[in-house]
C-alpha cells in the first residue's frame, strides 16, 4: 500500500462548545479525485481547511506524505503549501480588482514571472471557462455563475498539484455544472493533480471521482470507491445518496 | 463566589492582553513590510486617492468654516480685552497647533476610516483574506501597508491644506466681514507662528495617522473575533473602529502636546 | 475610477499639500534658506517673563532682528536671551535692551535705545545695559501699596 498524500488521523475540533470533528480518520491519494460528501454543517470545509492551515486541529495529526504536518520545516511546509491551490464556497473573490487582477493575483503576487506571460497564462484560463471579455469587469457585475468560474480559474491559474475544491458547483445550472465537473476531469487528467472535492452533487459526482468519503456527526462513516457505496448497506449513507429523509 | 469573580477578571485580563499582543504584531508586520520590497505603487496611490484626494473638498469645507468661526469667536473675545489686533496670533495658533491636526484626523476617519474598517471587515467574513493566506499573499501586506502609508502620505498634507484654509477663513469673518485691518491680521499670523507650532502640528498629524490607520484597519481585520460574523459584525467593527480612533486622537494629542511644551 | 484619472488627482493632492505645507513652513515658519543673513549677540535679564524665542527685537519700532533663545545662565542665574540680528544693522556696545509688551496683554519684544558710542558690537558679543519685563502685577501692587499709605 502506497503512502497517503494527506493523512487525517483523528482530527478533532471544536469551536467553543460545538464539537464539529470529532476524530476524523481520512486518506488522500496522490493523483485521485475524492469526495467528501455529507449533510449541510457537519464540518466538511471546516475538514479541507485544516489541509491548508487556516484551521488548527484541537488534537490529532496530519500527515504529509507521512510526516506529521508539525514536523516539517518552515521552507517544506511552504512548498508544501504553494502546491496547495482552495477555491472557496464563497468564492472569496476580491471586490475591488478587476476579475483579471483577480486571477493574476496569485501569480502576480508570488512568482516572478514577466508580465506578458501572466497575461497569456489568466486569458488562457479565461478563455477554458468562458470568462472571455469579462476581465476588465467587476466580481460584482457578474452573475454567480461566473463569479463561480473566476474562483476556479484563479485557484487553477498557478497550475497547483492538489486542488481543495469547496462545494465547487453549488448555484449553477445543470450545464454547467457539467461544464465544472468535465473540466476538473479534464485539468486532472492533463495535470495530474490531486482533487478533493467537497460537494452535494449526488450523484453526478460519481461519474468523476475514483473515491467517496462520507463525513457525519463529526467522523468519516463511509470511505471507499463509488462501487463500493452500492454495495455497502449503511442506511444512513442510502438515504443520503437516495435523498430520502431519514 | 469569590473564585468566580477573580476567574472573571483572571479572563478579562487575560484577553485583554491577547488583544495587545494582537494588535503589536498586526502593526509591526505591517510597518516592517513597508521597507520590504517589491514596493506596492498601485494600491498606494489607490489609497492615498481615497484617503487624501477624495478628502481635500470636506477638508477644505470644515477648515473655512473652523476657521471662520474662530475669527468670529476669538474677535469678541479678544475685543473685551482690547486687543483684537491678536486675531491672527489666535486663530492661526489655535489651528497650528490643535484644531488642524486633530479635526483633520477625525474628518479623515470619518470619510476613509470607516471605509477601511468596513472594506476590510467585510473581505474577512467573506473569506477573502482566508483567501489570500491560501495563496500565500500576507493579508497585512496587502492590506495594511499601501494604506499605512498612503494615511502618511496624506494626513500631514491634508493638514496643512486645512491649517491654510483655517487661516484664510479667519481672515474672511475677521478682516473682511468685521473689518479689522488686514495687514495687522496677517501680520500677527506670520510673526506669532514659531517653527516649533509648525513642525509640532506635523508631529501630531503623522502620529495621528499610524493611530487611525492601526485602529481602523485592525478593527476591520478581526472583525470576526471582536465583533463576529455577517453585516452585524462589519457594523459593529466600524464603529467601533470610528469611536476608538477619535478617542486615540484625543489621547494622543494630549501626550504629544505635553512632551512638546 | 481611470487609472490615470487617479494618478492625476493624487498628484493635484500632493501638490496642493505640499504648497501648503511649503507656505507654513517657509511664509510662517520663516525657515532661512540662508543663514549668514544675520549675527548673534545676547544679552542677560533679571526676568524675561512672557518671552519667546522667535519674538522680534525693534529699534525704533522696526524689526532688526528675533530673538534666536532664551535660557537660564547657571551661574549668574540671570535670563540668557540670544538675538539673530540683521548683518546691516551695527549696534554699539552701549545700547540699551528692554523687554517690553506690545498692547496690555500683548507678546513680549526686545526694544533697544541707540547708543552713541562709536565701538561697535562684534557678532557673538554681550549687550550690556539691559532692563528687564515690566512686571505689571507688583505695578498694581505698589500702586495700591502707596494709596495705602498715605
Amino acid at each position: 500500500m502506497t503512502v497517503p498524500l494527506i493523512q487525517f488521523i483523528d482530527i478533532m475540533k471544536s469551536f467553543g462548545t460545538d464539537h464539529v470533528l470529532k476524530g476524523v480518520n481520512l486518506s488522500i491519494y496522490k493523483g485521485e479525485i475524492i469526495a467528501i460528501i455529507g449533510k449541510s454543517g457537519t464540518g466538511k470545509s471546516v475538514l479541507l481547511k485544516h489541509i491548508i492551515g487556516l484551521v488548527q486541529q484541537d488534537s490529532g495529526q496530519i500527515l504529509i506524505n507521512g510526516v506529521p504536518l508539525h514536523q516539517l520545516s518552515v521552507e517544506e511546509k511552504i512548498s508544501f503549501q504553494k502546491e496547495l491551490s482552495y477555491m472557496f464556497q464563497d468564492n472569496a473573490l476580491f471586490d475591488f480588482m478587476t476579475i483579471y487582477d483577480n486571477i493574476a493575483l496569485p501569480l502576480v503576487e508570488n512568482s516572478n514571472f514577466p508580465k506578458n506571460q501572466v497575461k497569456e497564462k489568466v486569458f488562457t484560463r479565461m478563455k477554458q471557462l468562458g470568462l472571455t471579455g469579462t476581465e476588465k469587469k467587476f466580481p460584482a457585475q457578474l452573475s454567480g455563475g461566473m463569479r463561480k468560474r473566476v474562483a476556479l480559474a484563479r485557484a487553477l491559474v498557478t497550475d497547483p498539484k492538489i486542488v481543495l475544491f469547496d462545494e465547487p458547483t453549488t448555484g449553477l445550472d445543470p450545464v454547467r455544472k457539467k461544464d465544472v465537473h468535465s473540466m476538473i476531469q479534464e485539468y486532472q487528467e492533463k495535470f495530474e493533480f490531486t482533487a478533493v472535492i467537497v460537494t452535494h452533487d449526488i450523484p453526478q459526482i460519481f461519474d468523476l471521482v475514483q473515491r467517496i468519503a462520507m463525513l457525519d456527526d463529526g467522523i468519516i462513516k463511509f470511505e471507499g470507491s463509488k462501487e463500493d457505496i452500492f454495495d455497502s448497506h449503511s442506511k444512513i449513507l442510502d438515504t443520503f445518496v437516495g435523498g430520502e429523509d431519514v | 463566589m469569590l473564585v468566580k469573580l477573580i476567574e472573571k477578571v483572571g479572563s478579562k485580563i487575560i484577553k485583554l492582553l491577547e488583544s495587545i499582543g494582537r494588535i503589536v504584531i498586526f502593526f509591526w508586520t505591517g510597518v516592517m513590510n513597508i521597507f520590504i520590497a517589491p514596493v506596492q505603487f498601485a494600491k498606494i496611490i489607490d489609497h492615498t486617492w481615497f484617503i487624501g484626494s477624495k478628502s481635500i473638498f470636506v477638508i477644505i469645507l470644515t477648515g473655512l468654516f473652523t476657521g471662520m468661526v474662530l475669527g468670529l469667536q476669538g474677535y469678541y473675545s479678544l475685543l473685551q480685552f482690547g486687543s483684537e489686533a491678536a486675531l491672527g496670533s489666535a486663530v492661526s495658533l489655535t489651528l497650528i497647533r490643535e484644531l488642524g491636526p486633530v479635526f483633520t484626523a477625525i474628518m479623515v476617519t470619518a470619510r476613509a476610516g470607516s471605509a477601511m474598517a468596513a472594506e476590510i471587515g467585510v473581505m474577512r467574513i467573506s473569506e477573502q483574506i482566508d483567501a489570500l493566506k491560501t495563496m500565500h499573499i500576507n493579508p497585512v501586506r496587502f492590506l495594511f501597508t499601501p494604506r499605512i502609508i498612503a494615511s502618511i502620505i496624506s494626513f500631514p498634507l491634508l493638514t496643512a491644506l486645512f491649517n491654510v484654509v483655517g487661516i484664510i477663513g479667519g481672515f474672511i469673518s475677521g478682516s473682511i466681514m468685521l473689518g479689522l485691518n488686514r495687514y495687522v491680521y496677517m501680520d500677527t499670523v506670520i510673526k506669532s507662528i514659531q517653527m516649533q507650532d509648525i513642525s509640532g502640528g506635523f508631529y501630531k498629524s503623522f502620529v495621528f495617522a499610524v493611530v487611525v490607520t492601526t485602529t481602523c484597519c485592525y478593527r476591520g481585520f478581526y472583525t470576526h473575533l471582536y465583533s463576529g460574523f455577517g453585516a452585524r459584525g462589519v457594523s459593529l467593527s466600524t464603529t467601533n473602529a470610528v469611536v476608538q480612533s477619535c478617542i486615540f486622537i484625543f489621547i494622543f494629542d494630549y501626550i504629544i502636546t505635553f512632551f512638546l511644551v | 475610477m481611470n487609472k490615470r484619472k487617479m494618478e492625476f488627482y493624487v498628484g493635484l493632492f500632493v501638490i496642493i499639500g505640499l504648497l501648503c505645507a511649503g507656505y507654513l513652513f517657509v511664509v510662517l515658519g520663516e525657515i532661512n534658506f540662508i543663514k549668514d543673513k544675520r549675527y548673534p549677540v545676547h544679552a542677560f535679564f533679571t526676568s524675561v517673563s512672557g518671552l519667546k524665542t522667535g519674538a522680534s527685537v525693534e529699534m525704533a519700532g522696526v524689526e532688526i532682528g528675533t530673538v534666536s533663545n532664551v535660557s537660564i545662565d547657571k551661574e549668574r542665574l540671570l535670563a540668557k536671551v540670544e538675538f539673530s540680528i540683521d548683518k546691516n544693522i551695527k549696534l554699539s556696545d552701549d545700547i540699551i535692551a528692554s523687554v517690553k509688551t506690545s498692547g496690555i496683554i500683548g507678546q513680549k519684544y526686545i526694544d533697544i535705545l541707540p547708543g552713541g558710542s562709536d565701538i561697535m558690537l562684534e557678532p557673538g558679543e554681550e549687550i550690556e545695559l539691559t532692563e528687564s519685563s515690566l512686571d505689571l502685577e507688583s505695578l498694581v501692587r505698589k500702586f495700591i501699596f502707596n494709596k495705602d499709605e498715605k
